[in-house]
C-alpha cells in the first residue's frame, strides 16, 4: 500500500527549515516551536511506519537517460531503516526539546533551529535512501549542516576553525566514497542497492577490484564516523553547542557511517581483505581514543573521545562481519551517549560555560537529577550489567573472541580503559569538594533539560535488555563462548573502576602527565606538518608559476612587446615637416622609377 | 632657335629651385611660394610639350594647355586655403616657422 507517510517523515523537517529561514527568522520563539513540532511529527509518523509493515513509498524518476544513467528517488523501508528512523527522530526530538533550555538566551536561536531541522532532514534522508546517489547527496548535506552547527558561534575563532576542519576532513573521506560509488557503478551500471546486490556475483569475480571499491566506500564511513586516520575533526567539533554535540557528534551523524556500512554490507562482506582492514581500523581507533581520553580535562572532549572509541567498536563489529552486533551497539550507544552529552551540557550551562573538569567537583549534591542520569549513562558506557552498553559491547567482544584473539584482547583492554576514564570523569566532576565558587553555588537545570535526561536514562537502562531491544532489531546470535567473555569484560570493568577510584578519589589536580596522550598522539601536529610540506610546497610552486610565468611572461610580456615595438617605430617620427616632405617626395620618385622603368 | 629641350631645362631648373626652397626654407610662407614655383615649372613643361607636339592638321595639342588652366585655378584656390591656414596658425602660435610647429610629435 502506497502512502504519503514515509515521504512526509523526510520532508517535514525540510519544510520547517525553509519556513524558519524564510519567514520566522526574527521570531525566535516561533522558530523553535516550528522546529520541535516538525521533529515530533517525524517521530510520530516514524512510529506509525514502524507499526504498519505494509506501508510503502512511491518512487519518483529524477534523472532518466535510458541505458546510460538513471536515478529514481525511492525509499528503503526495511526493519533496519525503520529502527534507525525511530532512533534518529526519537533522540532528535529529545535533543530539540533540550535545546530550548540550553539555547534559551541565544542570539542566533532561529538559525540554530533551522540548521537542526535541516540536519534532521539530511539524516532521515541517509536512513531512507535506497540508492547511492541519494545517499551521497544527503551524506554531503549532513556534512554541511554539521559544519553550520559546529560553527554556530562563528565569532569564536576556535569554533570557526573547528567547523572548517570538520568539513574538510569529511570532504577527504567523501571523495573516496564517491570514487567507491563510481567503481561499483561502472561494472554494474546501477546505483540502487537492491540491483547491486543482485549483481554481486559479477562483482565478486574480480576480488581485487571489489576490495578497492569496498575500502573506498569505507573511506566515506571512516570520515563520517571519525575513524583513524580521519578522526581528527570530531574532538574539535565539540566547539559547537552541546546539544549539537549530543545529536550530531554522538548519537546520529557519526553513526551514519556505521549505518551506511551495514546498508552496503553485501559489498563489504564479499571482500575478506577489506573486512580485515576495517576491523583493524576500528580496533585501532577504539584503543587510541580510549588512551587519549584518559588524559583530557575538557568534559566534552572526554566524551568525544569515548564516542570515537565506541564507534571503533562498531566498526570493529562491521569488520568482523556482524551487522547485528554493530547496529545493536549503535542503538544502545545513541541513547547513552546522547544522555551523557546532555548531562554534560546541563553541567556546563549551570556552571556558566565551564568545561574543565578540574574546576568542577562535588556536583552530585547540587545537580542530583543530572548526577543520577549521568551516572546511568556512564554505567551504560562502561558496560556495567544490566545497563544497555553491557549487552551490546559484550556481543561485539564475543564476536571478536570467536574470530580474532588479538582484536579481542585489544577490545578488552579498551573496555578497561573506558571504565578507567569514565570513572575518573565521574569522580572528579561529581564527588569530592567543589573546586570553584561556581561549582559550589550551581543549581539543578530546568525541567525542559532534565526531562530529556530522564527519558534517555530510562532508554539507556532498557536499551540492552532483550525483551525491549528485540522489538526493534535483530539481536546478534548468542555467542558460543558462553560465560567467559562476559566474565572477562566484568573483570576489566571492575579493574578500571577500582584503579580510577583509587587514583582520583581525593585528588585536586591531575596526577599523571603523559605528553603523548595529552597531545593526542601528535596526529594533528603530523597533519600540520604534512599539509605544510605538501600543500604549502604546491601552493608556493603555483604561486611562482602564476607570478613569473603567467603574469610576468604571458601578460606583461605581450604588453611589453607591443610597447617596445611602438617605442621603436616612434623614433621615425622626428617632427620635422620638411623631412616628411622630403621622404614623401623620395617615395614618389621611387614609385615613378618602378612604374616607368620596370 | 629655342628647342623643347631648352624649355624643359628651364622647367627643371624652376622645379629644382622650388623643391630646394620647400626643403630648405623654414618659413611656411616661403615654402608655399616654393610650392607655387614647382607647380609653375610643371605648367611650363606642359605648355612646351603642347607647342612642340603638332598634330596632322598643323595644330598644337591643346589638351595640355587646358590642363594648365586647371592647374592655375586649383593653385589659386590652394593658395587661398594655404594662406588662410597660415594666418590662423600665426594667430594661435605667433610663429610661421616650421621648426616651432612640433606639437604633434610624441
Amino acid at each position: 500500500m502506497n502512502s504519503m507517510i514515509p515521504w512526509s517523515i523526510l520532508l517535514v523537517p525540510l519544510g520547517s527549515a525553509a519556513a524558519i529561514t524564510l519567514f520566522t527568522r526574527r521570531f525566535k520563539a516561533i522558530s523553535s516551536v516550528i522546529s520541535i513540532a516538525a521533529v515530533l511529527t517525524s517521530f510520530v509518523l516514524s512510529c506509525f511506519l514502524f507499526h504498519d509493515p505494509n506501508l510503502s513509498a512511491v518512487q519518483v524518476n529524477w534523472i532518466d537517460f535510458p541505458k546510460v544513467f538513471s536515478v529514481s528517488l525511492g525509499l528503503t523501508l526495511d526493519d533496519l531503516s525503520k529502527t534507525m528512523l525511530l532512533v534518529v527522530t526519537g533522540v532528535g526530538s529529545l535533543i530539540h526539546i533540550y535545546s530550548l533550555g540550553y539555547m534559551r538566551e541565544e542570539e542566533g536561536k532561529s538559525r540554530y533551529f533551522a540548521a537542526l531541522s535541516l540536519f534532521m532532514f539530511a539524516m532521515i534522508g541517509i536512513v531512507l535512501s535506497n540508492n547511492f546517489v541519494m545517499l551521497f547527496i544527503f551524506w554531503e548535506l549532513v556534512g554541511f549542516t554539521s559544519y553550520v552547527l559546529i560553527g554556530h558561534w562563528f565569532d569564536r575563532d576556535a569554533a570557526a576553525e573547528a567547523s572548517k576542519k570538520a568539513f574538510l576532513t569529511n570532504r577527504v573521506g567523501d571523495f573516496g566514497f564517491m570514487l567507491g560509488i563510481l567503481m561499483i557503478w561502472m561494472p554494474t551500471r546501477s546505483i540502487v542497492f537492491k540491483d547491486i546486490a543482485a549483481a554481486m556475483p559479477q562483482l565478486a569475480s574480480s576480488p581485487g577490484y571489489l576490495s578497492v571499491a569496498a575500502l573506498l566506500i569505507f573511506c566515506g564511513a571512516a570520515a563520517k564516523s571519525a575513524q583513524f586516520p580521519l578522526h581528527v575533526w570530531l574532538p574539535d567539533a565539540m566547539e559547537g553547542p552541546t546539544p549539537v554535540s549530543a545529536l550530531i557528534h554522538a548519537a546520529t551523524m557519526v553513526a551514519a557511517g556505521v549505518y551506511m556500512l551495514v546498508r552496503v554490507a553485501f559489498i563489504i562482506q564479499a571482500s575478506p581483505d577489506a573486512l580485515t582492514i576495517i576491523a583493524w581500523i576500528g580496533t585501532i581507533t577504539a584503543l587510541m581514543a580510549a588512551l587519549i581520553a584518559t588524559q583530557q580535562n575538557d568534559i566534552k572532549r572526554i566524551l568525544a573521545y569515548s564516542t570515537l572509541s565506541q564507534l571503533g567498536y562498531m566498526i570493529m563489529a562491521i569488520g568482523l562481519a556482524s551487522n547485528e552486533a554493530a547496529i545493536f551497539h549503535l542503538f544502545t550507544h545513541a541513547f547513552f551517549k546522547a544522555l551523557l552529552f546532555l548531562g554534560a551540557g546541563s553541567i556546563i550551562i549551570m556552571l556558566h560555560h565551564e568545561q574543565d573538569i578540574w574546576k568542577m567537583g562535588g556536583l552530585a549534591r547540587n545537580l542530583p537529577i543530572t548526577f543520577l542520569t549521568f551516572a546511568i549513562g556512564a554505567l551504560a558506557l562502561i558496560g556495567c550489567p544490566p545497563f544497555s552498553g553491557f549487552f551490546s559491547k559484550d556481543a561485539i567482544l564475543a564476536l571478536a573472541y570467536e574470530q580474532n584473539g588479538l582484536i579481542f584482547s585489544v577490545g578488552l583492554f579498551t573496555a578497561f580503559l573506558t571504565a578507567f576514564y569514565v570513572t575518573r570523569l565521574l569522580v572528579v566532576v561529581f564527588f569530592g569538594k567543589p573546586r570553584t565558587t561556581e561549582a559550589k553555588v550551581s543549581d539543578e537545570a530546568p525541567f525542559v533539560m532534565t526531562g530529556p535526561l530522564i527519558i534517555l536514562a530510562a532508554l539507556s537502562v532498557l536499551g540492552g535488555l532483550s525483551f525491549f531491544a528485540e522489538r526493534f532489531l535483530k539481536l546478534p546470535q548468542g555467542a558460543e563462548a558462553g560465560i567467559i567473555v562476559p566474565a572477562l569484560a566484568i573483570i576489566a570493568l571492575l579493574g578500571g573502576v577500582a584503579v580510577a577510584f583509587a587514583i582520583y578519589r581525593h585528588r585536586e589536580t591531575e596526577r599523571f602527565d603523559v605528553a603523548l596522550l595529552r597531545n593526542r598522539f601528535y596526529v594533528d601536529e603530523f597533519y600540520n606538518w604534512l599539509i605544510d610540506s605538501t600543500q604549502e610546497t604546491l601552493a608556493r610552486l603555483s604561486a611562482f608559476i602564476d607570478r613569473w610565468i603567467i603574469d610576468a611572461g604571458a601578460v606583461r610580456g605581450a604588453s611589453g612587446a607591443t610597447w617596445g615595438a611602438g617605442a621603436l617605430v616612434r623614433l621615425i617620427q622626428v617632427g620635422n615637416l620638411q623631412a616628411y616632405a622630403f621622404l614623401f617626395g623620395l617615395g614618389i620618385v621611387v614609385l615613378i622609377y618602378f612604374t616607368v622603368f620596370h | 632657335m629655342v628647342t623643347l629641350g631648352d624649355y624643359l631645362l628651364v622647367s627643371g631648373l624652376l622645379f629644382t629651385i622650388g623643391f630646394a626652397g620647400a626643403m630648405l626654407r623654414r618659413n611656411i610662407i616661403i615654402i608655399l611660394m616654393s610650392l607655387e614655383l614647382m607647380l609653375n615649372a610643371a605648367n611650363l613643361s606642359l605648355v612646351a610639350f603642347s607647342r612642340f607636339r603638332v598634330g596632322p592638321a598643323g595644330l598644337p595639342n591643346y589638351n595640355a594647355q587646358v590642363f594648365v588652366f586647371f592647374i592655375i585655378t586649383v593653385a589659386a584656390a590652394e593658395v587661398a586655403v594655404g594662406l588662410a591656414i597660415i594666418v590662423a596658425l600665426y594667430r594661435s602660435r605667433q610663429t610661421t616657422h616650421v621648426e616651432d610647429l612640433t606639437s604633434l610629435k610624441f
